[in-house]
């Protein structure tokens, strides 16, 4: 009977341990004290570990201004790499609370992937990068070429319909992340590598000789990247899509990562006060306290710091704003007032 | 044995507990429910999560377009098809993949495990250090070092282009086909010369498959004409045997047989396919991607260093008593290993062998590291990735790779029975 008991036993333990329905991602992101974040196994400018091994990128300062508004402290967040494959996945089973991941708005995503995209942290579109000795003009003189393509992408499916619209063939060659895409488009296993326009920049600036490759004009496809959050924690989804928007608005008002203290003490601004805390119960509203917009302001700064620190001209990337300027710069970047 | 004391008793509820006859049931039930309950659990668990999730557990989403396009395809496919389809063309990439390397890992393992026990010094050791290197890296690291030396080490498409400029330049290309101008080498891979047929025989359909059966017919002819000289010529050693007459018929129907062939052929509209460069690729002809050739080559040299060990270990397993035996008959060592040996050492070898077979099978889903799509590329990457059927997709994935498993094991069971010492 001794042997039973430990089999009913370990079965007990086995049973306990399996995953419950979690009771809300706040309550376990503050009870682990640590938020994971999904980020890209290694896109320079999004995502990636710098030469002390920390990350940065535009992607991780969001993550940095989640964490710093739930959390208090931008640094305490476990960045989980995912591939184009895994992400999902990994954000469905709970591995990560928030996928600040350059992941593409759909329509079947956002329907049966039950994954809720929260904000659109930035504008892109598919582009194809060459090399400028191929002599290829557009996308139109790549009949018959060979294409690296991230699988489990929505590039994938782009490159299928585009080149079937306009009667071109190619042999698709399937790669498992950017870094992977990258070597066999320098080793010439490919005649472009096609992805987000933003991540061909990246691409190309990390190239040993970038200025003997190109990015064909064309865009093919819309790619809303956005931070996708878990379907059904509605509470969740708006703490992540108001501490994005803070970094809007405060970009829009003028509050950076060094003056939004002395800010909130001199404005007479009543949206950027409630922005800051000064006034009025936001955090109530949500769940947090009144200042957490002002944390993940000062977590790295604004959307435009944030862009220029690691997008922008002076990055090796140089990407323009472009459609990632504000609303009122003639951008798509607008959030709504806080009221 | 039954105890004494418990002999004579009645059977009540407390002597199920303590009769020795009977308890062993009663251990075997409860731990039976016991595991029966985990299971219904578990099911129980992904339902109820499922339905919280409100996800659906449909296979439904097989017969939808599946709206991506796959590299290398033994069947027709187009985006336009459905993910049941794009499942079909991984499937086949993953068997194809996995037969070749295990042939290869046969040819090789026994090649290696034999020289193993090579009484020249060298050889012996190089083997060695063969088997040690090949089985204590993982095979990723031997799929991506391969693959990579493959594509660094070829030629550009373009290295072959000839330019008119370079013609009146009197400039050779950097890069010339092989084997009389037929094959290329490239970063892509190996473009070989195919036959093609220009009144190849009608499709067949089934259901909504259509395929040729021109290549399937001319396979099944070759095999009924080498089953019939087998027939015939053994006939012939049986008549010369036992009548010592030699006959001369095997020689008379050979050249009818071969000139049938040749006819079949003609009338096919036999030609051969040269690859040639047309814009960024060679177009034409029988390509074998370098995806293709690096999962085989590594998975056939991984896996031959075990079979070397499996081999060595049959070989040795075979008393040294039959090798002087055979030696004191007069046979040569090459017949010794070949007549006397193997076929005693084949009864150990065989069933460790079918592991590693099905371990072939089962590693050929570490494709996506040498961009091979097979079927964990198309069921459980695209298809997944875009339906977000994981569970469904997972399970489908496991009962495939199992099933194959399971087939390759019984055909092999099957074998090893044929072989098995026989007691009489």
């Amino acid at each position: 009977m001794k042997h039973l008991k430990t089999l009913a036993l370990a079965l007990f333990a086995l049973t306990s341990l399996a995953p419950m329905a979690t009771a809300g991602t706040l309550a376990d992101v503050k009870a682990r004290g640590v938020l994971n974040c999904g980020v890209t196994t290694g896109l320079a400018g999004f995502s990636a570990p710098d030469a002390k091994g920390n990350y940065q990128g535009f992607d991780v300062a969001v993550c940095k201004a989640v964490a710093a508004a739930v959390l208090s402290d931008a640094n305490k967040v476990k960045y989980v790499p995912l591939t184009g494959e895994t992400r999902f996945t990994a954000l469905n089973s709970g591995e990560v609370d928030l996928l600040a991941r350059t992941t593409t708005w759909t329509y079947s995503r956002d329907t049966s992937l039950t994954s809720d995209f929260v904000a659109v942290n930035y504008y892109d579109g598919q582009g194809f990068l060459v090399r400028t000795k191929l002599g290829a003009k557009s996308v139109n003189d790549l009949n018959g070429a060979t294409v690296c393509i991230q699988r489990g992408t929505t590039t994938e499916l782009n490159v299928a319909d585009y080149f079937k619209a306009h009667s071109l063939k190619y042999t698709p060659v399937p790669v498992a992340d950017d870094a992977d895409g990258q070597n066999q488009y320098l080793a010439g296993a490919c005649d472009t590598f096609t992805t987000d326009a933003s991540g061909l920049a990246a691409a190309r600036a990390s190239l040993p000789d970038p200025d003997n490759h190109v990015i064909l004009p064309e865009i093919i496809s819309k790619e809303p990247l956005s931070l996708v959050v878990r379907h059904g924690d509605n509470n969740w989804g708006d703490i992540v899509r108001w501490s994005y928007f803070a970094l809007v608005i405060a970009e829009e008002k003028g509050v950076t990562a060094a003056n939004a203290d002395s800010m909130l003490a001199s404005t007479k601004d009543a949206e950027v006060k409630r922005m800051l805390g000064a006034e009025g119960e936001i955090g109530k509203m949500i769940g947090l306290d009144d200042a957490f917009m002002k944390r993940a302001i000062q977590a790295s700064g604004n959307y435009g710091e944030i862009f220029d620190a690691n997008l922008g001209e002076k990055t090796p990337l140089k990407l323009a704003r472009g459609l990632n300027a504000l609303w009122s710069k003639g951008g798509l970047q607008y959030a709504p007032p806080i009221r | 044995m039954i105890p004494q004391a418990n002999a004579g008793r009645p059977l009540g509820l407390t002597s199920i507990a303590n009769d020795t006859r009977y308890r062993a049931y009663l251990i075997q039930l409860v731990a039976l429910s016991g595991f029966v309950a985990f299971v219904l659990w578990l099911g129980h668990n992904a339902a109820v999560n499922l339905a919280a999730k409100g996800r659906t557990f449909d296979f439904g989403f097989l017969w939808q377009r599946a709206g991506y396009d796959i590299g290398q395809t033994l069947i027709p496919f187009t985006n336009d098809d459905s993910h049941f389809r794009a499942l079909l063309v991984g499937l086949l990439n993953t068997v194809v993949l996995a037969f070749a390397s295990c042939v290869l890992a046969t040819i090789l393992g026994v090649l290696i495990g034999v020289l193993r026990l090579s009484k020249n010094w060298l050889i012996s050791r190089l083997m060695a250090i063969y088997i040690e290197l090949f089985r204590n890296v993982p095979l990723l690291l031997w799929i991506v070092l391969i693959f990579v030396i493959f594509i660094e080490s070829s030629p550009q498409p373009s290295a072959y282009k000839v330019t008119d400029e370079m013609i009146a330049a009197g400039a050779a290309p950097a890069a010339r086909m092989g084997f009389f101008n037929t094959t290329a080498l490239t970063t892509r891979g190996v473009n070989l010369p195919a036959v093609i047929f220009k009144n190849p025989l009608p499709d067949i359909s089934i259901g909504a498959t259509t395929f040729n059966p021109t290549w399937l017919f001319l396979s099944f002819a070759a095999l009924m004409v080498a089953l019939a000289a087998r027939a015939i010529f053994r006939k012939a050693a049986r008549v010369r045997d036992a009548t010592g007459k030699r006959s001369s018929a095997p020689w008379l129907v050979a050249p009818i047989i071969v000139g049938y062939g040749v006819l079949i052929v003609w009338a096919l509209g036999a030609s051969l396919d040269v690859p040639a460069l047309k814009g960024f690729n060679f177009v034409g002809g029988w390509s074998i991607p370098h995806s293709f050739s690096a999962m085989l080559l590594a998975l056939s040299l991984y896996t031959a260093a075990f079979i070397a060990e499996i081999v060595r270990g049959g070989i040795q397993s075979v008393s040294h008593g039959q090798t002087e035996a055979a030696g004191a008959l007069g046979l040569r060592p090459g017949r010794v290993m070949q007549l006397v040996v193997l076929p005693q050492a084949l009864r150990v070898i065989i069933p460790p062998l079918i592991s590693q077979y099905l371990n072939i099978t089962k590693n050929t889903s570490l494709g996506i590291a040498a961009s091979y799509t097979d079927l964990r590329g198309t069921l459980g990457g695209v298809t997944l990735m875009q339906t977000g059927k994981e569970l469904e997709c997972m399970l489908l994935m496991m009962t495939i790779y199992l099933s194959v498993s399971l087939l390759t094991a019984i055909a092999i069971n099957i074998y090893n029975a044929s072989i098995a010492f026989r007691e009489r």
